[in-house]
């Protein structure tokens, strides 16, 4: 599949701070591509720029054969962007938003109706279309906003966080129509600080972390990186001390890593019921409370913490 | 241009459904006007106008009927409360009453005013038309515009006098009474017989008064409401414009702005769609008080067509403030709170609550930057019958205020980042 986005080099500072720090990536047409990371990481403004909304301070993209930069407006008509605010008009109809940023879109007359019709459809709010947006849920909010970043087909669609802040139901409906839209031929390329998110959906996954992308791969090739390891979780009290914990579990046979992450001890391990008994025992030896323990497989979160040292939701 | 006009429509459209914004830009200025009317007797067959001793200079060098006509209709009963005629033999003490700001125009009537609207003999018949000279004090435009609304009046009459005689000696020519030969004499005789009956008719208050007539020929009789509607109107266009120009700050805040500027729409047309949709609510904003004043008041405003230049070129300068306001401005908030001020200190200097010419010079020099006073003025001068000639001076002012204000904001919109939080 040859790429329909080409990223190299982009560079995004506000004065001292840079905000994205020379990434290089590219994405194959028809696929789901996933840009992982902690909130702050620069994930969105990566999109912006990819968008054409902010310009970036070096580096280029090309979305087709258009470049960012050189050719912002030939790239609007490529992309679809679903920014993660709800970015509507609350007091207009769902259908009355669509009409309008469909004719943003150049979209008028038949085609126009006929195209609203079918995104109403498709994100399950035809029978709500006339109700005013402010008088919708958070799950029915972020549909539309969907439903506007899809109007004029888009071959590239952006998708910024788009399940924040919503109800599981919602975002299982978000998740299952970024699926949907892939099968009929769209590239995706989703924003998430959501490990699970990012497992579902993506064919390729870029892990971003204070501006850089640290990893970059199909979920196995990343998932490698940290071997077969497993993930031990260890929630404490809030007056406990979880460096201590770490320091102590981290002596035990069979502990690769300990990290700690607020009132949490993640622990690498190849066999995380091996060293569950050990663990336990140093805790109670420092008289620290353990409130719980997750056991995870080897995963995203695993790789980020691997990479960083920090829990993907710090 | 299509792109624009959409954002325009978008925006009026949700301008009107915001039901706190309808309260202010509709019902409070209604209610305020209402208030007024109440106030100053007006519902109650009180016939205060709120503006009173109008301080003029009349010079009448003609000494014939049409001048003494016109002097006897600025000293009749009829304006007796509403003008104070300083009669002058000196032109030039005249006007230097005018420019030390001691009346609020002069009227110079020339000599031989009378003989060239109607010549006694054909030999007085003169080469150049000799016209009454108005000289206006431009610091206090409504009282001014009042006094020429007044002479305005005089000199249709004389036109319509005129007209009568020419009409009247044609069809005598054409039907053969008379011959083209004694045209001349005939129309003498007619143009003295008006002359007469409308000098006869000066006590009857009938020549001019402030009952003036529209080019329709409906009475008009100034109305203090027609100083209060357009005053209270104006003061929340302001607020209009101020609040349409909040709505770009809030749009880049609630993210439907970088949106905008995502799709494939530029950022001029993105700004300009916003302006466009200020201005079309302004305008709709005083079209409906404009109505709504006419139909339950029964307040005439004048000249219809002229009121609609009025109203554009109004809401064009006052969206100009808008759009510096909001260039200003970092949050929707500081445009609210800024523009509220504004309003409010735009009322004032402009005449919204009392009349500019009450105020000190510097006040009335300062109004001068504020759309309201300019507009008043149109306004004032309409609802005293003016006509689209007299509306140049405010809708140019008018003009040049939003074409200024406009350039201002475009450049520092230039400067302010509106994509990113």
């Amino acid at each position: 599949m040859p790429s329909i986005l080409e990223v190299q080099n982009l560079v995004k500072k506000y004065g001292d701070f840079i905000a994205v720090k020379g990434i290089s990536f590219h994405i194959k047409e028809g696929e789901i591509f996933s840009l992982l990371g902690p909130n702050g990481a620069g994930k969105t403004t990566t999109i912006s720029m990819l968008s054409t909304l902010y310009t970036p301070t070096s580096g280029d993209a090309t979305i087709g054969s258009h470049s960012i930069t050189k050719n912002p407006m030939a790239v609007k008509q490529m992309i679809g962007v679903v920014p993660q605010e709800i970015a509507l008009y609350e007091d207009l109809t769902a259908r009355e938003n669509l009409i309008f940023w469909g004719q943003m879109y150049g979209l008028s007359g038949k085609a126009l109706n006929s195209r609203v019709d079918q995104v109403l459809e498709q994100i399950g709010l035809t029978d709500k279309a006339k109700n005013r947006v402010k008088t919708y849920s958070g799950g029915m909010k972020r549909r539309v906003n969907i439903g506007v970043g899809l109007l004029h087909k888009p071959r590239l669609l952006f998708m910024d966080e788009p399940t924040v802040g919503i109800d599981p139901q919602s975002r299982r409906a978000i998740l299952d129509t970024v699926k949907d839209l892939n099968k009929q031929g769209m590239t995706v390329l989703y924003t998430t600080h959501y490990m699970e998110e990012a497992q579902e959906l993506s064919d390729r996954v870029g892990i971003i972390d204070h501006g850089e992308l640290i990893a970059l791969g199909t979920q196995a090739e990343l998932t490698k990186q940290v071997g077969q390891a497993e993930t031990l979780i260890l929630h404490i009290g809030e007056n406990e001390d979880p460096e201590a914990l770490a320091k102590a579990v981290s002596n035990v046979e069979g502990v690769q890593k300990a990290d700690v992450t607020n009132n949490q001890v993640s622990i690498i391990t190849p066999d995380a019921k091996d060293v569950l008994a050990a663990v336990v025992s140093k805790a109670n030896e420092r008289g620290i409370k353990i409130r719980s323990i997750d056991i995870r497989e080897p995963n995203l979160e695993a790789v980020f913490l691997h990479l960083t040292g920090r829990a993907l939701r710090d | 241009m299509k792109k624009l006009f959409l954002i325009g429509i978008k925006d009026l459209k949700l301008r009107f459904r915001d039901r706190a914004a309808l309260i202010f830009m509709l019902l409070t200025p209604f209610i305020l006007t209402l208030g007024m009317g109440l106030v100053t007797g007006r519902f109650s067959g009180g016939d205060s106008s709120g503006i009173s001793d109008i301080p003029i200079a009349i010079v009448n060098l003609d000494n014939d009927s049409l001048g003494d006509a016109l002097v006897d209709a600025f000293n009749s009963e009829d304006l007796a409360d509403l003008v104070e005629t300083t009669l002058s033999e000196d032109p030039e003490a005249a006007r230097l009453l005018v420019d030390e700001d001691e009346v609020a125009a002069a009227i110079i009537i020339p000599a031989g005013f009378t003989q060239s609207v109607i010549p006694q003999n054909e030999n007085a018949l003169p080469n150049e038309e000799i016209r009454i000279e108005f000289y206006a004090n431009p610091s206090r435009p409504t009282s001014a515009g009042i006094i020429k609304a007044i002479v305005d009046g005089f000199m249709a009459r004389l036109d319509e006098m005129r007209l009568a005689s020419m009409t009247s000696v044609s069809q005598l020519i054409m039907s053969g009474r008379i011959s083209p030969e004694d045209a001349n004499q005939v129309g003498q005789e007619m143009g003295a017989r008006l002359q007469q009956n409308d000098a006869g008719n000066t006590n009857e208050a009938t020549a001019i008064t402030l009952n003036t007539s529209t080019s329709a020929g409906e009475d008009v009789e100034f109305d203090v409401l027609s100083y209060f509607a357009p005053g209270m109107a104006l003061m929340f266009l302001m607020y209009t414009v101020s609040y349409g120009g909040s709505s770009i700050l809030a749009e880049k805040s609630q993210g439907t702005l970088p949106r905008l500027l995502i799709s494939p729409t530029n950022s001029m047309q993105v700004l300009g769609g916003k302006i466009f949709g200020i201005f079309l609510t302004g305008a709709a904003q005083m079209l409906i008080l404009i109505g709504a004043s006419s139909l339950f008041f029964q307040l005439k405003w004048g000249d219809a067509f002229g009121i609609v230049l009025l109203v554009l070129a109004a809401v064009f300068g006052a969206t100009g403030w808008g759009m510096l306001i909001t260039a200003l401005a970092r949050t929707p908030a500081q445009v609210g709170s800024v523009g509220s001020a504004v309003m409010l200190i735009f009322a004032m200097l402009g005449g919204s609550f009392t009349q500019i010419e009450n105020m000190p010079a510097i006040v009335q020099t300062l109004g001068k930057i504020t759309p309201n006073a300019w507009a008043m003025d149109g306004f004032t001068t309409l609802a005293l019958g003016g006509t689209l000639t007299s509306l140049a001076r405010p809708i140019l002012a008018l003009l040049t205020m939003g074409i200024l204000l406009f350039l201002i904001s475009a450049v520092l919109f230039g400067k302010k980042n509106l994509v990113q939080k």
